[in-house]
């Protein structure tokens, strides 16, 4: 199975402010009650919240840039810093840590080298667990992009990575 | 969509599609929204090709649901009108499915549901069902949840119309009332009453909320119904808003579920098209339309003041209540909010009446409850029953028990709010009275299965971890007693707890529970309490012998084979991933502990139960 690639795939490529602005021309301006929704359509746009976007979307809702740097911090779908082609979101919810997800987070970490939260240098891969995806039946489970695998154990996370080229 | 101009039209409608709707035509109903992560979509696709090579095209329908419930056989189909239920479907199975049971009405035996033995072709008599009692799943699973024609002709919006058409709000409210039904997102709040305190401040405008933020790990029925029966939650809202007096809602739901998502999104865009949503509803005078709000991956936000502050556009932050948000809510208007379950199950009262719903369940807890299956259980999935159940029905006759041959050891109630309870309290019946006593919580309804090597101080320390984690950060018990718990709950999976750290431990939890501002950080010691009270031997194997004996915290135990019961078989030596065992064929095997990474494989894949953990200053007495 081929996992599609994530919107993130040219995430290291800075977007322009025109691209930005193009990004969020939909929503209706000076409205704060629709920050959350506008950095939801950047972040799924970009892969990410660019920095540099944050002026940019601060004018559009009429919201400091401080306060849409709390709220951006607050939620755990926002990431300030660019995202892997491959986005890996295994699951350690309750279902998935008693069958062991543990042992293949720690394997996905030793294997990719990197940290949770954390993006390889090549842009390819970013792990983000996640507290849980509600696929229980399937514990422990993992998402790759839009993909869900379960039933996993060291051997058929490595065997999933494979599948993304 | 025909829109639909008044109430007698949406009657007229329902009789045609019910004319033109032939029971007897051969259906498969194929789960596309749980089973996609098995591979669901797949075997629809190849049903359609099957049925397109052999020239069935107008003899057989193919409908595609939501989930049918038994998500450990995923993917699953139902085959109607027969009522024949497959499971764990591969491509190559089709075939096979439309040349018997589509061509004869013969069932494919092995691919049906067996439990000791017996094969189970007709879905009401598999165990797993059977005992079971559907009124918010009650479409789940029959329909095709993009397709409203679906749910009217199953009785869809005549509940709404029913209320439109001769009840005032206040009659409503009193059906609502008079069936007992509680919130079923945790609290246990009567929804009743919850109506009339709403209804009961005059205000211009006001605002109902589904809560469909479903962040218990653990819990999915929310999902599962915004998946498969999303008009369901649409005409509970309906239902509400016009018994308080709102005239615009939010669906606030995960974006971690992004079909929950889309689904919702286009069930709202076709009831305005049909008339069911907007102004002057069926003709009636009565406005009310409805905005999705998508989660941003925070826990507190399944708190109703947190989830506000979210649709507001804020930090979900808690505030203090009362003012409760019946009374101050979204922008400071009225506003009720809903769980996703509660919500589902509104239509049916209106429809079938208060007191058939008051029939079912206990005393204090009336109706039925959706549970999420899950953990070390055979039948993984959504069951729904009627409240008074016992968990051991649940978990054996319905849930088919521990696989492995293992040992139950505890059933974890609630998710992170919740508690752990032990064997002895599965005769306990199932309401929100009873289980809060036991020392867990009804809570939205997950229920996590955990056998003898599940480490009860490790699922505390999990817990803790998730709190810890999602603390808000707003008030000082919860965000900084719940990173002082999980030091103290580490200190004893990592053996460097010491002499007094339970008294220490216990304390600390009870002033986090007595002094926290909201729901997320008053319970959020409870799995530590529970864990405390029913398993503190394993707090003191801990913290005296520095052993683990569930085997789960690595600093704590080494693994040994047991020579009389190894056999030499090889398999934990072939599946050693750091090929830390060795030995020969037919006789005991050894295990290098300064290799070994304890991961485990070796304790799941032996078939004699011959590995075990066992405290590492033993280790060398049991080698000889």
């Amino acid at each position: 199975m081929q996992p599609s690639a994530a919107p993130s795939a040219e995430a290291h490529n800075r977007p322009t402010d025109s691209q930005v602005k193009d990004a969020i021309k939909n929503f209706k301006t000076n409205n704060p009650s629709l920050v959350i929704p506008i950095l939801q359509a950047v972040q799924e746009k970009f892969g990410y919240i660019p920095p540099d976007s944050l002026p940019i979307i601060s004018h559009h809702a009429n919201v400091s840039r401080n306060k849409i740097y709390g709220i951006l911090t607050f939620y755990a779908q926002f990431s300030l810093i660019p995202k892997g082609k491959y986005l890996l979101k295994p699951c350690r919810g309750t279902a998935c840590h008693v069958k062991g997800s543990k042992n293949v987070i720690n394997h996905l970490k030793n294997i990719l080298n990197i940290e949770d939260g954390q993006t390889t240098p090549n842009y390819k891969f970013s792990l983000e667990t996640v507290a849980c995806l509600g696929t229980c039946f399937l514990a422990p489970a993992m998402m790759i992009n839009q993909n869900y695998y379960g039933n996993l154990d060291e051997k058929k996370a490595e065997e999933a990575l494979k599948d993304c080229e | 969509m025909q829109k639909l101009h008044s109430l007698k039209e949406l009657q007229y409608f329902k009789e045609e599609l019910l004319r033109s709707y032939d029971g007897k035509k051969k259906r498969i109903l194929v789960c596309s929204t749980g089973c996609r992560a098995r591979n669901a979509l797949k075997i629809r696709d190849a049903f359609y090709t099957v049925i397109k090579q052999e020239h069935l095209t107008s003899e057989i329908e193919i409908i595609e649901t939501g989930c049918q419930g038994l998500c450990a056989y995923a993917p699953v189909v139902t085959i109607e009108p027969h009522g024949i239920f497959y499971g764990k479907l591969t491509e190559k199975d089709v075939p096979d499915i439309i040349a018997k049971t589509m061509k004869t009405t013969e069932a494919v035996n092995h691919l049906c549901y067996s439990e000791n033995k017996n094969t189970y072709p007709y879905l009401k008599e598999i165990p797993f069902f059977k005992p079971q009692k559907k009124i918010v799943l009650r479409n789940c699973g029959y329909i095709n949840p993009t397709n409203p024609e679906d749910y009217v002709r199953r009785n869809g919006y005549l509940a709404i119309a029913k209320a439109l058409s001769g009840m005032k709000p206040e009659d409503v409210i009193n059906e609502v009332t008079k069936s007992g039904i509680r919130g079923r997102g945790g609290a246990g709040f009567p929804t009743g009453l919850k109506w009339k305190f709403a209804n009961g401040y005059k205000n211009d405008t006001k605002y109902f909320i589904c809560n469909g933020d479903e962040g218990d790990p653990g819990a999915f029925m929310d999902r599962a119904v915004l998946e498969g029966d999303p008009h369901s939650v649409i005409e509970g809202m309906l239902i509400g808003a016009y018994a308080i007096g709102a005239t615009h809602g939010y669906i606030y739901v995960r974006a971690e579920y992004p079909i929950a998502v889309e689904y919702s999104t286009l069930a709202v865009k076709h009831a305005r098209e049909m008339g069911l949503l907007g102004e002057n509803i069926l003709g009636t005078g009565f406005n009310f339309d409805i905005t999705i709000k998508q989660g941003a991956g925070a826990f507190v936000c399944g708190e109703e003041t947190a989830l506000i502050a979210s649709i507001e556009g804020r930090r979900g932050m808690p505030k203090p209540r009362p003012p409760f948000p019946a009374e101050s809510g979204l922008w400071g208007k009225p506003t009720v909010i809903n769980n996703v379950e509660t919500l589902a199950s509104i239509p049916q009262i209106i429809l079938e009446g208060s007191a058939a719903y008051a029939q079912l369940g206990t005393q204090g807890s009336k109706g039925t409850k959706v549970f999420a299956l899950a953990g070390k259980v055979t039948n993984t999935g959504l069951v729904e029953v009627p409240m008074g159940i016992t968990l051991r029905q649940i978990i054996f006759d319905i849930g088919g028990g521990i696989p492995h041959g293992r040992a139950f050891k505890a059933v974890q109630m609630g998710g992170p709010s919740g508690g752990c309870l032990p064997a002895e309290h599965l005769d306990t019946p199932i309401d929100y009275e009873s289980i809060k006593q036991a020392g867990a919580i009804m809570g939205s309804g997950g229920m996590i299965v955990l056998d003898e090597i599940n480490c009860m101080v490790d699922i505390a320390r999990y817990f803790m971890d998730f709190v810890q984690k999602e603390s808000c950060g707003k008030c000082v018990p919860c965000r900084i007693g719940t990173k002082r718990m999980l030091e103290m709950v580490t200190r004893f999976t990592t053996g460097t707890a010491e002499t007094g750290d339970i008294e220490k431990l216990q304390a600390l939890a009870e002033s986090v529970r007595d002094s926290s501002l909201c729901g997320l950080g008053q319970t959020a010691p409870n799995p530590v309490i529970s864990t405390l009270r029913y398993f503190r031997n394993e707090y003191e194997a801990h913290l005296n012998d520095k052993f683990c004996p569930a085997g789960v915290c690595k600093e704590l135990f080494n693994y040994a084979i047991n020579p009389e019961k190894c056999t030499g078989c090889t398999v934990c030596a072939k599946n050693c991933p750091v090929k830390a065992i060795t030995g020969e064929k037919k006789k005991a095997h050894t295990i290098d502990t300064a290799k070994c990474e304890l991961c485990g494989i070796c304790v799941e894949k032996c078939k004699f139960n011959a590995i075990a953990p066992v405290p590492k200053k033993q280790l060398n007495h049991i080698k000889k």
